[in-house]
């Protein structure tokens, strides 16, 4: 699949990156006596040292998207455990729908309203600055 | 791995394979979802085949083992949407604590107001956020991450659905605000789906999916933490 192909060594060495990260940040998150996910933790650690060197290294960026192209497979067996709550969601439907859709609907909006309103003012705001100089 | 471990792993491989063979044939359609056809098969196939839970589990493990480094690797793409910010920093910064903050609590308050049980209210937090870290998120403040991975799921279809007519018509679309909004409301689904209506909504909807991320992943667990029974879990 990937041209020129991904030496094992790199892909195995990317792939224990991955898993230390997600160690470190279980131990992490232990032994701080966090609230955070340890694996959440990790991703946020990764994602901060990315910004700091500015650069993602070759062989992890391919690891990572072969794996990320497989993410949706990976969390089907997790969902599978909805079976055990069948009957609360047969007897909270209606709530389900409104409070999904509600809270949508009142994201989109609030978010787009925000983004809009923010960006409006500061372009008025930058364009009597430049009138005034 | 006993057999039926190994009948496990090949059935969610082989469901999930036609699932995505199916939504891709069907032109990406948001209801077809792939991951949402594979939970509705392979929990009928468990119901058919009277296997509880733990004992598909047993097998299917295996394949739930790799969400862990996967989720890690998020980094990366969040890392490499951060290049759509341009000038838009101040309007990035404040849409997204607005609208995160807005996506928890409107969730949780229309499901507390309509008396939901508390399992579902706590499930629900996270509904906004891209499926893998809001069962994280979920299992964290006590919600069931099984019932996250729907709602999460059911929330990008809809919005996935709703990007094309929810916005009011205006003067002039701004299409950054759109894809930002979609992104932060319905993560991965809705990315999809606006980067099929515009480029530069779909780079700032897998921008604001990410930062979404994020910050629910932080600062839910620790409001969770802070606030009295309503939301707080274990």
């Amino acid at each position: 699949v990937f041209t020129p192909r991904l030496p094992a060594a790199a892909l195995l060495r990317s792939l224990a990156v991955l898993v230390g990260c997600e160690l470190a940040g279980n131990l992490l998150a232990g032994a701080l006596g966090l609230p955070v996910s340890g694996t959440v933790l990790a991703m946020a650690g990764l994602f901060v040292w990315l910004i700091a060197v500015r650069r993602v290294p070759e062989s992890l960026e391919r690891t990572s998207q072969g794996l990320l192209r497989i993410l949706p497979l990976l969390f089907v067996p997790a969902g599978v455990g909805v079976v055990a709550y069948l009957p609360l969601l047969r007897r909270e439907w209606l709530v389900l729908a409104a409070a999904i859709g509600g809270s949508l609907a009142i994201t989109m909006l609030v978010t787009w309203a925000t983004m809009l309103g923010i960006t409006r003012l500061l372009s008025r705001r930058g364009s009597r600055e430049a009138c005034d100089s | 791995v006993s057999a039926v471990g190994v009948l496990a792993v090949a059935a969610t491989l082989a469901v999930y394979y036609a699932a995505d063979a199916l939504y891709r044939r069907s032109g990406r359609h948001p209801l077809l979802h792939p991951v949402l056809l594979s939970i509705a098969a392979l929990a009928a196939l468990l119901e058919a085949a009277h296997l509880p839970y733990p004992r598909y589990m047993d097998g299917a493990r295996l394949i739930a083992f790799f969400l862990g480094p996967a989720t890690v690797a998020l980094a990366i793409p969040i890392y490499r949407n951060l290049s759509a910010i341009g000038g838009s920093l101040p309007a990035v910064i404040g849409a997204l604590v607005v609208g995160s903050t807005t996506a928890m609590v409107s969730a949780v308050g229309i499901a507390w107001a309509l008396g939901a049980p508390p399992l579902i209210v706590r499930s629900l937090a996270a509904k906004s956020v891209t499926t893998p870290i809001a069962m994280a998120v979920s299992g964290e403040i006590g919600g069931a991450p099984a019932l996250t991975a729907v709602f999460a799921i059911l929330t990008g279809i809809a919005g996935a659905i709703a990007v094309a007519w929810i916005f009011p018509r205006g003067d002039r679309v701004d299409w950054r605000a759109r894809g930002f909004s979609t992104g932060l409301a319905s993560h991965a689904i809705g990315t999809a789906h606006a980067f099929t209506l515009d480029e530069t909504a779909g780079a700032f909807s897998g921008l604001a999916m990410g930062l979404n991320a994020l910050f629910t992943a932080l600062v839910l667990p620790l409001a969770a933490a802070l606030l009295p029974h309503s939301l707080r879990g274990h």
